[in-house]
């Protein structure tokens, strides 16, 4: 049987068909890829970074951060350093912030990737201002927490004093020393890392991790009865619906029934 | 040696100018020079001048980023020179992934691979359309700009500038796959930024003309050139190539023994 010579409009329509398919299949690899790529969200950017879905979408790559960057601190991802692929960022353990006063890395930006407004305070650049992470004490392997008398993390905090406070308490176990325990204040502390760089510990004890890992939200629904600035935000709760039905039963039977409808 | 020069002397300055670019860049980084600072992604020349990559501008507002005015300058800066003077220049004299795939074109050519029977092109070169769509398609829904994440392009020039992690294995990659698969695959079938400078540089003003009358039909032209559908009035009529995905490299000017092929200023005075 002869094969049927196409016309031009319906080769037309099957190439463009054709085109639609292969397309739609290169793309989806592509999301799928791209996915992957940016969902790890444990890395820590430069000041002033907007949040991170922004972030992703704004920076261009151009590493003008990373030359101005007189500490080395900031480096591109690489391929194959699991990270958004010619993003900026730093790893505290090896080079921390050192808070520049001038912060030369934002205002060379050309993106707006990096805000300079963020790490302002009143038109002026404060680098105390900037949310790089949030330092968090790993409590088990911390040896503040021992008892051994280490404060290496507070010495290092260029905002001692403020961002990481010691607090003192008695150690039970031998009596006559004190613990002097790290506490990490996140109004103050910018996740610059000079604390995880000087952490004693094998591996650091005290980390930075970007802040929405590190933070949790009481929500709206939880308020300090006692600040009335705090109580505002009880205006924006929105009602809850409990979904599990309030048992009839007295509380005393409940007492009195030997744990039985417990389990 | 004059008759070298006369045979390679765009080529040369080609390779003059692209690696002098990557040495910019890698000294604005290591050694704080200030003529070129960035990347091709986007930088600043004299600590004054913004460029930017307008395909990747282009894609970031796919995104919905909001486009700063340095980078919409640069961009405009980089479209303007390549939609009037350049045309698609940017591939032949910028790029460094196009010594790459140069050397594998020359690769087919010396190990006869162009030459053996039955391989025939497989794919179309408006692939690369399709997948500037695309890019843009998979940037508006990722909310990235989707192409920057993979380019093999800014891979490889970060890598020389900032360390290269493992993106020389792009470069291995695309190397193999012009040289094995498909005849200048990479910068004349499949890339998005190569497809979106064929259309911004449709318009420019210098382009390489044919003059029939002195063409022997030897076809010298066509073999080197990485675009060879532009070529198609070789031989046959005296015409300006308008293509735009001619990339201005002038390889056939070079080649050409009989005087056919210079370059010239397109007039706007249709005939």
């Amino acid at each position: 049987m002869e094969k049927e010579q196409m016309s031009d409009r319906r080769k037309f329509i099957f190439d463009m068909a054709r085109g639609v398919g292969i397309a739609a299949l290169g793309g989806f690899v592509w999301s799928a890829f791209i996915d992957e790529a940016k969902a790890s969200q444990l890395l820590l950017r430069p000041p002033g970074a907007l949040k991170e879905k922004d972030f992703l979408r704004t920076c261009i790559k151009c590493g003008l951060c990373v030359e101005a960057c007189p500490y080395d601190t900031l480096v591109l991802a690489r391929p194959g350093d699991h990270r958004p692929l010619g993003t900026p960022f730093f790893l505290p353990r090896d080079v921390p912030c050192y808070m520049c006063p001038d912060i030369p890395c934002v205002p060379v930006c050309p993106s707006g990737a990096l805000d300079k407004k963020s790490v302002s305070t009143e038109g002026h650049l404060n680098i105390k201002s900037a949310q790089m992470g949030l330092a968090v004490v790993d409590q088990e392997s911390c040896i503040a927490f021992w008892g051994i008398q280490c404060d290496a993390c507070y010495r290092a905090c260029p905002i001692l004093g403020e961002a990481i406070t010691i607090e003192y308490s008695k150690n039970e176990r031998t009596g006559k020393h004190a613990f002097m325990i790290p506490i990490v204040h996140s109004g103050a502390c910018t996740g610059c890392g000079l604390c995880e760089h000087a952490c004693v510990t094998q591996k650091a004890s005290i980390h930075i991790l970007p802040r929405e890992v590190a933070m949790g939200k009481a929500g709206d629904h939880y308020i300090k009865g006692w600040d009335k600035k705090d109580e505002k935000r009880l205006e924006n709760a929105k009602e809850i619906k409990t979904t599990t039905e309030i048992s009839k039963k007295s509380a005393i039977d409940s007492l009195n029934s030997g744990m039985k409808d417990l389990y | 040696m004059a008759k070298l020069w006369n045979k390679y002397r765009y080529l040369i300055l080609r390779r003059i100018v692209q690696i002098s670019l990557l040495v910019l860049y890698f000294g604005g980084n290591a050694w704080g020079l200030k003529i070129l600072r960035g990347d091709l992604s986007a930088s600043k020349i004299f600590n004054m001048i913004p460029m930017s990559d307008p395909y990747a501008v282009l894609q970031m507002l796919a995104a919905g980023a909001v486009i700063s005015a340095d980078l919409l300058l640069g961009a405009a800066i980089a479209t303007l020179f390549y939609m009037l003077i350049g045309g698609r220049a940017f591939c032949s004299w910028v790029c460094p992934i196009n010594m790459v795939t140069d050397a594998a074109s020359y690769a087919r050519r010396v190990l006869k691979i162009d030459n053996i029977k039955g391989t025939r092109q497989p794919a179309s070169r408006n692939i690369r359309y399709w997948v500037l769509v695309l890019s843009l398609v998979v940037s508006a829904i990722m909310g990235l700009a989707a192409f920057e994440f993979i380019s093999p392009i800014s891979m490889v020039v970060r890598g020389v500038v900032f360390g290269i992690g493992f993106g020389w294995a792009a470069v291995v990659v695309i190397f193999l796959f012009d040289l094995l698969v498909l005849k200048n695959g990479w910068c004349g079938h499949v890339c998005p930024l190569g497809g979106f400078y064929s259309l911004i540089g449709k318009f420019s003003f210098i382009r390489v003309h044919h003059n029939e009358a002195n063409c022997t039909a030897c076809m010298k032209c066509k073999v080197v050139c990485p675009e060879s559908q532009v070529l198609y009035m070789v031989g046959k009529e005296s015409l300006p190539v308008l293509s735009g995905e001619c990339t201005n490299c002038a390889r056939c000017i070079e080649v050409c023994d009989d005087d056919a092929l210079g370059f010239s200023i397109k007039s706007l005075i249709k005939k």
